[in-house]
């Protein structure tokens, strides 16, 4: 077996909120946005996770490389924790983690010219690259991405947001990361143009053998392009299976609620699926329920859900809950299934 | 490998095809900024009054310490606008040119206002990117410092320093610029607040690169706009308040002058029938604020990013 690109174990963020008004010596709130969360991730392999808006699965990317504090262990190929480096020891690491941000225009700065921007991450890491390496550079990674290179010289606001999109690729690409990280890519971007951006992602990692962790809300956005995808809610692991088995035998409730609101495009299987609604709000992560975080919304709770959290089974298709099953109508499952 | 070359081909050809050149924020601000009437007419105006002050005194037949015994005694009959004796716009009380004190009291407003507002934009730009970029405890107490400064009375306060350390141009610079940069400050910072949550500092961020390189590349670039009116605003307002202080008597000193001291030695002699004495320096400082303002209010339409 080869070795995990990165392997993270018990990850948690917890920050600290201080009221308005709040004296200096008064305890701050703790906000657990991601308790304990194991993964390995391989070269080459794409890890999707999904979760509501505000589960934790934004901070998760943002944990590993160390953009906001976090314990436990982020493990890079075998032999570095990420979360252990100082900052000055992390730079090394940077180039070759990359992210793509949600954002298009927003994550791109308004008075730098495409070429500038795409440039940075070059900039950053290889300082001694002539400034003609560079441009050529970055033109034939413009033109990987399908910008056309004679665009150099524009501004973001005069791309669409598609292409704003490509332009964020291009510079996350540029310094020819191992692992690219997707927070909600396309989720700002109109439908007919998503699929052209996880496309355009799918063929990069092809050709560059990228190992990716694709975030985003909708299950179906995820589908195709991960091999293995992760369920949170509330900054815990729900389930966690090959792309293949969580869609063809959910076991959490959860995932199966997530994927009875995905539409299906035959109008006769949309009818004979059983929708699950979701009940009520994300509770609030500064007050979690006991036991099993997502028994105020599971249809399948009983009293043993309150008392303990179910821990993720492990093995392939890993599960958090005390009643795993396929799904059936009514939505609690058979005796033992 | 026919089709592979002519990738290959078409590859290089895109390469090296012309660059198009983009039109940057900026460029669109000055677009947007020359359509406006007024403000290119106020930009105009300062124009005219910057080569006022600048050469005026080349023009003068008098130069502003001069008495011109003719006039003396029999300045309202005598000491009028005209262009015979080489007073254009008459002479004082005292039978010194008009113009050459007009031109003196120029430069010294100018200089008021644009140090005041130099004054704030470095001071204020540099302590409000600071407050807002490394925020928590430090950005709350220099917030605080600048509310604490801001609660006291600042007219009161410049009026006490001239009073206690004597009237000095030194004095009023150091008044003015106590003041000016408090609100600047609160400006930026608040602006750079926002930008600090933007994605493309974060972005920055995550690539490595360093703290400072970031405040320089990606924060103040997109400050600049907000700078930029605010402190075209500001210049008027310092006109104003060294103005006022020196209309109470309280300001510049003989034998300098500024426009507030002009005005108010023109509005002392009214009663005599000099009326030119007062009109002079009064037209130069309402068109001159005018000016400004609708410099700053065209740069504000112009570079406000709500109309992006
Ligand atoms: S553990 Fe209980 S509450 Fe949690 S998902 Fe499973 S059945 Fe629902």
């Amino acid at each position: 077996m080869t070795e995990p690109l990165l392997r993270v174990e018990d990850l948690r963020v917890t920050f600290e909120l201080r009221r308005a008004g709040d004296m200096p010596w008064t305890k701050p709130r703790l906000l657990h946005a991601v308790s304990g969360v194991n993964f390995e991730l391989f070269p080459g392999e794409t890890l999707g996770v999904v979760g509501e808006s505000g589960c934790g699965k934004s901070t998760l990317a943002r944990a590993i490389i160390q953009m906001v504090p976090a314990t436990g262990k982020a493990i890079w190929q075998g032999k570095t924790n990420l979360l252990a480096l100082s900052k000055r020891e992390m730079l090394k690491f940077r180039s070759d983690i990359q992210m793509v941000f949600q954002d298009p225009l927003a994550s791109l700065n308004p008075r730098m010219t495409v070429g500038q921007i795409i440039a940075e991450p070059l900039r950053t890491h290889k300082p001694d690259l002539s400034g003609e390496e560079v441009k050529t550079r970055v033109k034939k990674m413009m033109d990987r991405v399908g910008l056309l290179p004679n665009q150099i010289n524009r501004y973001p606001h005069e791309f669409s947001g598609g292409q704003c999109q490509r332009i964020g690729i291009a510079r996350a690409l540029i310094v020819e990361p191992k692992l690219l990280i997707c927070d909600e890519p396309v989720s700002a971007l109109d439908v007919s143009i998503q699929a052209q951006v996880i496309n355009l992602l799918a063929e990069l990692q092809r050709d560059l053998g990228l190992a990716m962790i694709f975030i985003a809300h909708d299950l179906s956005v995820v589908k195709h392009i991960s091999d293995r995808v992760m369920v949170l809610y509330l900054g815990r692991e729900m389930e966690m299976a090959t792309s293949h088995d969580l869609y063809a035998d959910p076991q959490h409730p959860y995932t199966q609620a997530l994927l009875s609101a995905v539409p299906i495009p035959d109008p006769v299987a949309e009818r004979a699926k059983t929708m699950i609604p979701l009940d009520g709000d994300l509770p609030s992560p500064l007050a979690p329920p006991s036991g099993c975080v997502f028994r105020t919304r599971c249809p399948r709770a009983e009293q043993r859900c309150a008392e303990t959290a179910p821990a993720l089974t492990p093995g392939v298709h890993g599960v958090a809950c005390h009643f795993p099953g396929p799904l059936v109508r009514g939505g609690r499952p058979l005796e033992n299934a | 490998m026919v089709v592979d070359t002519i990738k290959m081909k078409s590859l290089s050809d895109r390469l090296a095809a012309e660059e198009v050149a983009g039109r940057s924020l900026w460029a669109d601000a000055r677009h947007r900024f020359l359509r406006n009437k007024a403000a290119v007419a106020g930009l105009f105006i300062l124009i005219l009054i910057g080569l006022f002050a600048l050469f005026g005194n080349y023009i003068a037949a008098w130069s502003n310490e001069e008495l011109d015994f003719t006039v003396m005694g029999q300045v309202a009959e005598l000491g009028g606008p005209s262009f015979e004796n080489g007073h254009y716009f008459g002479t004082d009380d005292l039978g010194r040119d008009l113009f050459a004190r007009t031109v003196q009291g120029t430069r010294i407003s100018l200089m008021v206002g644009i140090v005041g507002s130099l004054i704030a934009v470095i001071v204020g730009t540099l302590y409000g990117a600071t407050a807002g970029y490394v925020g928590g405890r430090t950005d709350n107490i220099m917030m605080r410092t600048v509310d604490i400064l801001m609660s006291i009375p600042y007219m009161f306060v410049l009026i006490l320093l001239l009073v206690m350390f004597g009237r000095s141009i030194a004095m009023l610079f150091i008044g003015i610029g106590l003041i000016s940069w408090l609100d600047m400050s609160r400006i930026v910072r608040g602006q750079t607040l926002s930008l600090k949550h933007k994605e493309f500092i974060e972005a920055a961020q995550a690539t490595g690169v360093p703290s400072f390189t970031i405040i320089r590349r990606h924060i103040v670039p997109n400050l600049l706009g907000v700078v930029a009116v605010y402190a075209t605003l500001l210049v008027p307002l310092m006109i104003l308040t060294e103005s006022f202080i020196s209309f109470l008597g309280l300001g510049v000193q003989e034998p300098l002058t500024s426009w507030g001291a002009l005005i108010s030695e023109g509005a002392g002699t009214i009663n005599y029938g000099t009326l030119w004495q007062l009109a002079f320096p009064l037209f130069f400082f309402i068109i001159t604020l005018f000016a400004f303002f609708f410099v700053g209010d065209g740069l504000r339409d112009a570079l406000d990013p709500k109309d992006r």
